[in-house]
């Protein structure tokens, strides 16, 4: 076993000579977790948007429970998953465990609750500005929800973008649903606690960095965009 | 508690609206024992209210009257805890669609004035070319492509208008809407809200503004501790207000 400091330089050629297996674990990474991400939005946005202009008996508890599935465990996620998707499970036929579209799959249900809970926060805030702006304007539920979302879409990056920290660091529900298969479902934090567990530090280490300069490279650029979005006014509580 | 009726005043103007000629209209505005309690304060207790058809009437009275909450039930946006609000045997959500509010604090979009302006014009179905000339009346063309909410308070205030104006409303209701402009846009103001009733939409403006309200007003309304003080012709009004308290507001005196 090699010392800290030889794994870390050992490390940084594996990232600066573009090793190839490195950069397949990664793209695998981005695709299913961008993917999940996407889908989740699809899905979590529109809730999200729907619960905050609504008023309804139990709205409480609505908020309660989607607070809750925030922090739902990914191992538990990936299980149930798995349960559904195995030969004997109710979506057996789809053949899709131990495939990316599995993991896409798991990530989405890991994380529909964060975009939702989420984005129902940015959007009721938002609402309480213009709701009665829209009633005066009639505006259906519908053309409520899309000018919120639309308005809001600056403040709702950030929140597509929790989802996709969540995703792309999680390992439990991958590795269940995934199989950690190399060539086929290895991503990045599966990688890291394969590689680790059978003492590649240099690898494992490899994929940290580039887990780590994502996630700094990808809040950077959210980051600037909002700030861009600031200085035209399009973020941001009203100034009159 | 009104200490006038109205019912003798005829139309100040003939409404002369094409498209809406198989619609009742909207005026006569009846609103009786109208009251608002939230939290166990009475905001508004007991407005009796005649508007006749055409015409301008300005709403004025002292800093929490209940100006803006009595526009807000007119307009249908709040529920009243009793009475009623009666637009020609229409309720007041009913009626909401075919009016305009000019809010107190406009409440712009986060886009362009442009896109502010289509926003509208969208949802109520309207043609969108009337978009330009709109603008360009409220003075605000050349700011057609900046963000909305970069408009000064004033530009914001005009926005407003312009985007009320946008969806033709019947009735207009305007929230003080000059309280922040310079003396030359306040005059703009004044000359769109009247060729607006000229045309026949029924205005009912809030304004603190005594030469304002002298300019526009055909009838007044006087508010006072969320009651009908007064409700008086303009030209009654302004000489010799009958109530004490629009008498102590007219001369400056801080009334509560
Ligand atoms: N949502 C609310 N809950 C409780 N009190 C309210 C609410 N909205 C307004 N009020 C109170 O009702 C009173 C009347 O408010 P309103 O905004 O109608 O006053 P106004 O006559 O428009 O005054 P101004 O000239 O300052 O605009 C105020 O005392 C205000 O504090
Ligand atoms: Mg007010």
């Amino acid at each position: 076993m090699q010392s800290i400091g030889e794994a870390f330089r050992l490390a940084f050629t594996l990232v600066v000579t573009g090793e190839a297996d490195l950069y397949e674990i990664v793209a695998l990474s981005l695709q299913v977790s961008l993917s999940a991400t996407l889908l989740a939005c699809l899905v979590g946005l529109p809730i999200g948007a729907l619960v905050a202009v609504s008023r309804f008996r139990g709205r409480g508890l609505v908020l309660v429970v989607m607070n809750a599935l925030m922090g739902l465990p990914p191992v538990v996620v990936g299980l149930l998953v798995y349960l559904y998707l195995s030969r004997s499970g109710p979506l057996g036929f789809l053949g899709l465990l131990y495939t990316p579209g599995a993991m896409i799959l798991a990530q989405t249900i890991l994380i529909v609750p964060i975009v939702a809970a989420l984005s129902r926060q940015v959007l009721e805030d938002l609402h309480a500005e213009y709701a009665e702006q829209f009633r005066s304007l009639c505006l259906s539920r519908w053309q409520s929800v899309t000018t919120l979302l639309w308005d809001g879409r600056y403040a709702l990056l950030t929140v597509g973008l929790a989802g996709f920290g969540r995703a792309v660091a999680e390992v439990g529900a991958v590795i269940i649903v995934g199989g950690n298969i190399d060539h086929a479902t290895r991503v990045m934090t599966t990688a890291i606690a394969l590689e680790t567990s059978k003492g590649d530090l240099p690898l494992a280490l490899a994929l940290g960095i580039v887990l780590l300069v994502l996630a700094l490279g990808v809040n950077a650029g959210v980051q600037s965009l909002r700030m861009s979005a600031a200085r035209h006014a399009m973020v941001g509580a009203s100034h009159v | 508690m009104s200490d006038l009726q109205m019912t003798d005043v005829v139309p100040l103007v003939p409404r002369a609206r094409t498209g809406v000629g198989h619609v009742a209209p909207l005026l006569p505005l009846e609103v009786s024992g109208l009251r608002l309690d939230v939290g166990g304060a009475a905001l508004l207790d007991g407005v009796d209210l005649t508007l006749a058809p055409g015409g301008c009437t300005v709403i004025m009275g002292p800093n929490g009257a209940g100006k803006s909450i009595l526009l807000k039930l007119l307009h249908g946006l709040l529920a009243p805890s009793s009475g009623s609000v009666s637009w020609n045997a229409l309720p007041a959500t009913q009626a909401t669609a075919r009016q305009a509010l000019v809010f107190q604090k406009p409440v712009l979009l986060r886009r362009s004035v442009a896109a502010n302006m289509d926003f509208v014009l969208k949802a109520r179905g309207a043609d969108r070319g009337r978009r330009d000339a709109l603008l360009e009346d409220v003075g605000l063309a050349h700011k057609a492509r900046q963000p909305a909410r970069l408009l000064s308070g004033g530009e914001a205030q005009r926005l407003a208008l312009a985007r009320a104006l946008a969806t033709d409303p019947e009735v207009l209701f305007l929230d003080e809407p000059t309280a922040s402009l310079d003396p030359a846009s306040v005059l703009v103001i004044e000359r769109i809200v009247g060729e607006a009733c000229a045309r026949g939409t029924r205005i009912v403006f809030v304004t603190h503004d005594i030469g304002q309200a002298r300019r526009i007003a055909d009838e007044v309304v006087f508010l006072h501790r969320g009651r009908v003080a007064e409700h008086s012709r303009a030209t009654d009004f302004f000489p010799e207000p009958r109530s004490q308290a629009a008498r102590d507001y007219l001369a400056g005196k801080i009334i509560v």
